[in-house]
């Protein structure tokens, strides 16, 4: 516990200062999308979410509400995601928590990676979160995701032969072709990406910047993804949520 | 089937000028794209978007007499577009109307395999 502790304390010390998030890289135009719930693309999917999380499902015939309540009880809960999970004993992001959820609960088919419905639900539900801070449970079994997840942030990889460090926190503002390298703060997953031209997860991020360095992918749901995704919760923490956001 | 998002005032004074924002999801492929596998994607856009107002009637009636007529003849034309390829996917239209009467605005989208989504509002003016 005091190495979580402490860890909490010095959180976002990797990454340069003043934190930014990749909202404020970002075109007035494409800010403007984010702003504005009725032009914000993403609500589409949130829209979809909400009524997935009341659809009743499965073998057990259960929705998400019937455990769960009213989805505003959600408030907070995607704030404090990649979590430790006891049930599965690892640490998991909140689509592989609804994913769980689905089997051992309503006994329904995981849905897989990018599915529309899962990021539909993973953006309801991140919603509800919005303008929270990034608060990464201070728990034990965290730290060795976050550490693990550090060191791959750390590491050089791909034919380029670049770290995440390399570009976010090294070149941050500087130009990657017509793009401003953002400083790598995930605050608002899942996001609608312009370039998709649909909303992904950060799993499709990060990949997409393995694929770009030119390193094999780790697979979607891999341990190795998720401990990523629970040191840049870490690296973000305090800062707000925005989910779901809108990204160039 | 489709999800759509319509933002628009329920409740507006006469003479007032109101703006109807109508945001579809929809992946306007253009016909030109390949998959990752080489296959060409075929062509499924959006070509038009009409808004009609059914002046004094509510929603459940306003889209029964479009479900049941045709939609083309269904009330007044009060707004239409067509999209065409270099529209962006989920296409984003807004508009102004000035409110003169009561009634149901009908937004219908067209498209390229059948593709058609019907979405209904009422507006009270008073």
């Amino acid at each position: 516990m005091p190495a979580a502790v402490l860890a909490q304390v010095t959180s976002g010390a990797s990454a340069p200062a003043p934190r930014k998030s990749g909202f404020d890289f970002m075109q007035l135009s494409t800010q403007a999308l984010q702003k504005d719930d009725t032009q914000n693309p993403a609500m589409l999917w949130v829209q979809s979410g909400q009524s997935l999380w009341r659809k009743v499902d499965g073998a057990a015939a259960k929705s998400c509400a019937d455990c769960h309540g009213e989805m505003a009880r959600m408030r907070g809960v995607a704030a404090g995601y990649p979590a430790y999970s006891l049930a599965q004993k690892k640490v998991v992001n909140l689509s592989q928590q609804i994913n769980f959820c689905r089997g051992t609960q309503q006994g329904a088919p995981a849905w897989p990676p990018e599915h529309d419905s899962l990021l539909g639900l993973e953006a309801a539900i991140a919603k509800e979160s919005r303008a929270l801070p990034i608060e990464p449970p201070a728990l034990v079994q965290l730290v060795d995701a976050r550490k693990r997840g550090e060191a791959l942030f750390n590491q050089r990889i791909g034919q380029l032969d670049l770290s995440c460090r390399d570009c976010h926190d090294g070149l941050a503002g500087k130009r990657l072709g017509g793009n401003t390298i953002p400083q790598g703060h995930a605050t608002g997953y899942p996001i609608y990406r312009l370039e998709w031209q649909s909303v992904g997860s950060l799993q499709r991020r990060l990949r997409g910047c393995m694929t770009a360095v030119r390193a094999e992918p780790y697979a979607f749901g891999a341990s190795e993804l998720v401990a990523l995704e629970a040191f840049l919760a870490w690296r973000s923490a305090g800062m707000a949520v925005e989910s779901p956001a809108v990204r160039p | 089937m489709a999800n759509a998002l319509i933002t628009v005032a329920k409740s507006v004074r006469i003479g007032d000028i109101i703006e109807v924002k109508a945001l579809l999801q929809h992946p306007m492929e253009t016909g030109y794209r390949r998959s990752s596998d080489g296959v060409l994607l075929p062509r499924n856009l959006v070509r038009t978007f009409s808004c009609r107002l059914l002046a004094g009637r509510s929603p459940s009636v306003a889209s029964a007499s479009a479900e049941a007529g045709n939609v083309a003849e269904a009330g007044d034309l009060v707004f239409a577009a067509t999209l065409h390829a270099a529209v962006a996917a989920n296409p984003y239209l807004s508009f102004n109307l000035r409110a003169t009467v009561s009634g149901t605005l009908l937004l219908v989208w067209q498209g390229d395999q059948g593709f058609m989504q019907r979405e209904t509002v009422y507006i009270d003016v008073t």
